[in-house]
């Protein structure tokens, strides 16, 4: 099984990009759950989502507290909660920040981590959005770093909830930011799952 | 043919494919996607020949309801938590009357304190009420139960819950598959009322029953749900003739063949507990699951023989009765009265808190050495509540206990010295 936890604050679509990653799993012939941290929603408040990918039927409910990946939406956050509860040294993290790993605002809080990616999520946003709202942008970043969901799986994920323009300029962001990650920095060695079933949409 | 689908939309899907003719809600978390999304169905005319009636409150939703049956019409509503209690004097007539609807309730805890999270004190709030309850272990058994529960409401002529936990499966997204219109069509015979308030041949409906004639009727609700355990597996093999998929029934159980230690449970953590048996089997321990579908009318032979003859029975039980402890393992207890069976209940899950593997496969390996207390709270922080005992104790004017805790636990702010 490989989980994801997704924090970002209320506005930033969290939800929904948990939501949009398990339809892309599903796409591609996984089993997939996703289901959002459940509380007094307001713009701003700290978010959580979860999303669960494995081979085969998901029974259980729970949050995620061991994820095997985390994406920070707002870098701000770890100043603010216990975000980075349960995740080893070797789980992916995906933090959407223009700043590097040195910068003190991230630094301390990211020791002894091993795999920690800062990825400029919002600017690339602002550049095919008009704003900055990174959520389905940084899913071309996991894509990059996981390996077991494809780019066309993403993409029509996107376009099932987006019509039109707003969905292709998500998924051009993605693409921008899944390129950015190729290009920038060493890959993991991509995860292997068996699928469920064939990719549907192949 | 599988869908990455909400919970809740899913259900609504279901709904809609059993062709109701009234629906009639008012909005509480967390049913509120299910009743969002029929209305929505309604009004863009996927659902045809469907009135959406918009009500004051959740009594004028029941009362509509008991209208739309009581003329022949299949009537659907949903709710949670207070919105339950609210209808619950129209929710006894209903049933009372003998009148087929079904009702989804996202279950959720009642306050106070108020909490908009996942437990059953909802359902159990009710569970005398005469009215059907069948519990759904998944999302996937949630859609197949709505599908069911029309069938079984209308051949019997009382009204069905469908009960689906909160959030937990209502907001979760997962692969779901929702019958087609023609299988829908195919297992849903047309609703025939065995009372009809109807002009061109009038009846009353309701009568005032004095105590010459109050037990028969009473006894005939219970005779009624007597019958609904022998429909239950019926409606349930024939949604499987159709559909090649197994759901609804009475009990099912997971590897509990010959097992020493049986954990029964209802609803969502039914899952939790499955995986937890696995787990627990992969280390050589004698355990196996029971989930109970349908809670009322209670399956007490059904589950006695799907227990067998274990050395012990956990309950996991996600309510209980203050001063009492677990609803579920009373009536599991009367069920195995006759049997040497040890009985251990975990109450867990209140008010949305997760029941995790972790915490769960610890507590059921205590369990098999007989090291569990016959009433275990899962996950109690003891010493949050022993604070609190504390400060009764010192104090006659403690304050509420609730902010206290919250206080105890940093969730609220500290409050400002010389405030008491």
């Amino acid at each position: 099984m490989f989980q994801v936890r997704i924090h970002g604050r209320g506005g930033q679509g969290v939800v929904t990009s948990s939501e949009l990653l398990s339809v892309a799993a599903f796409l591609d012939g996984y089993w997939a759950q996703a289901f959002p941290s459940f509380g007094s929603e307001r713009m701003g408040a700290p978010v959580t989502a979860y999303c669960r990918i494995d081979s085969h039927e998901i029974r259980t409910h729970e949050p995620i507290s061991i994820p095997d990946a985390l994406i920070i939406q707002d870098a701000t956050l770890v100043h603010q909660m216990d975000i980075f509860s349960g995740v080893s040294q070797n789980a992916l993290v995906v933090i959407n920040t223009p700043h590097s790993l040195d910068d003190p605002s991230i630094a301390a809080y990211i020791d002894g981590l091993e795999k920690v990616f800062n990825v400029p999520a919002s600017e690339i946003a602002r550049k095919h959005l008009g704003k900055p709202i990174p959520n389905l942008v940084l899913l071309g970043g996991l894509v990059a770093l996981t390996g077991i969901i494809t780019l066309k799986s993403l993409h029509e994920a996107i376009l099932k909830r987006f019509t039109g323009d707003t969905g292709e300029n998500n998924y051009a962001a993605a693409e921008e930011l899944f390129d950015y990650v190729q290009n920038t920095f060493e890959l993991p060695p991509p995860l292997s799952m068996p699928r469920r079933a064939e990719a549907i949409h192949a | 043919m599988l869908e990455q689908l909400e919970g809740s939309k899913a259900v609504a899907r279901a709904v809609a494919m059993c062709r109701p003719e009234v629906i009639c809600a008012y909005p509480i978390s967390p049913q509120t996607h299910i009743v969002e999304a029929l209305g929505a169905m309604v009004k863009d005319t996927t659902l045809e020949h469907c009135e959406f009636i918009n009500v004051e409150s959740e009594f004028g939703a029941m009362s509509v309801l008991i209208g739309a049956s009581a003329t022949g019409a299949r009537s659907y509503t949903a709710t949670s938590s207070q919105g339950l209690l609210f209808m619950t004097e129209a929710v006894y007539n209903a049933a009372g009357l003998g009148l087929p609807m079904v009702m989804t309730l996202a279950n959720r805890a009642i306050g106070a304190p108020i909490n908009i999270w996942n437990d059953y004190s909802d359902a159990m709030a009710v569970r005398d009420s005469g009215w059907i309850q069948l519990f759904a272990e998944s999302n996937q058994a949630a859609v197949d139960l709505h599908i069911q529960a029309f069938h079984l409401s209308e051949e019997i002529s009382l009204p069905v819950m469908v009960c689906m936990d909160g959030y937990v499966l209502t907001h979760a997204i997962e692969p779901l598959d929702v019958p087609d219109q023609e299988l829908v069509d195919k297992y849903l015979p047309p609703f025939i009322p065995r009372q009809l308030l109807d002009p061109e041949d009038p009846v009353s409906i309701g009568a005032m029953v004095g105590p010459d004639a109050f037990t028969e009727v009473r006894y005939l609700a219970h005779a009624k749900q007597l019958k609904a355990l022998q429909k239950i597996p019926e409606i349930s093999t024939e949604f499987e003739r159709l559909s090649g998929r197994k759901s609804g029934g009475l009990v099912r159980t997971y590897r509990a063949e010959e097992a020493d230690t049986i954990v029964i449970g209802m609803g969502s953590v039914v899952g939790a507990i499955e995986d937890a048996v696995d787990d627990l089997r992969d280390s050589g321990i004698s355990i196996g699951a029971i989930s109970i579908t349908t809670f009322r009318p209670f399956p007490l032979d059904a589950l006695r023989e799907a227990v067998g003859n274990p050395k012990r029975v956990v309950i996991v039980d996600r309510a209980f009765s203050v001063g009492m402890g677990s609803i579920l393992a009373t009536d599991v207890a009367l069920a195995l009265a006759h049997n040497d069976i040890r009985l251990y209940t975990v109450v867990a899950g209140l008010g949305g808190r997760a029941v995790t593997g972790i915490s769960l496969k610890q507590c059921l390996s205590k369990a098999v050495k007989d090291d569990l207390e016959k009433l275990t709270f899962l996950d109690l922080d003891v010493d949050v509540v022993e604070r609190e005992l504390t400060r009764m104790e010192q104090s006659k004017r403690s304050g509420p206990s609730a902010e206290n805790i919250l206080r105890d636990l940093g969730t609220t702010t500290p409050e400002t010295e010389g405030q008491l």
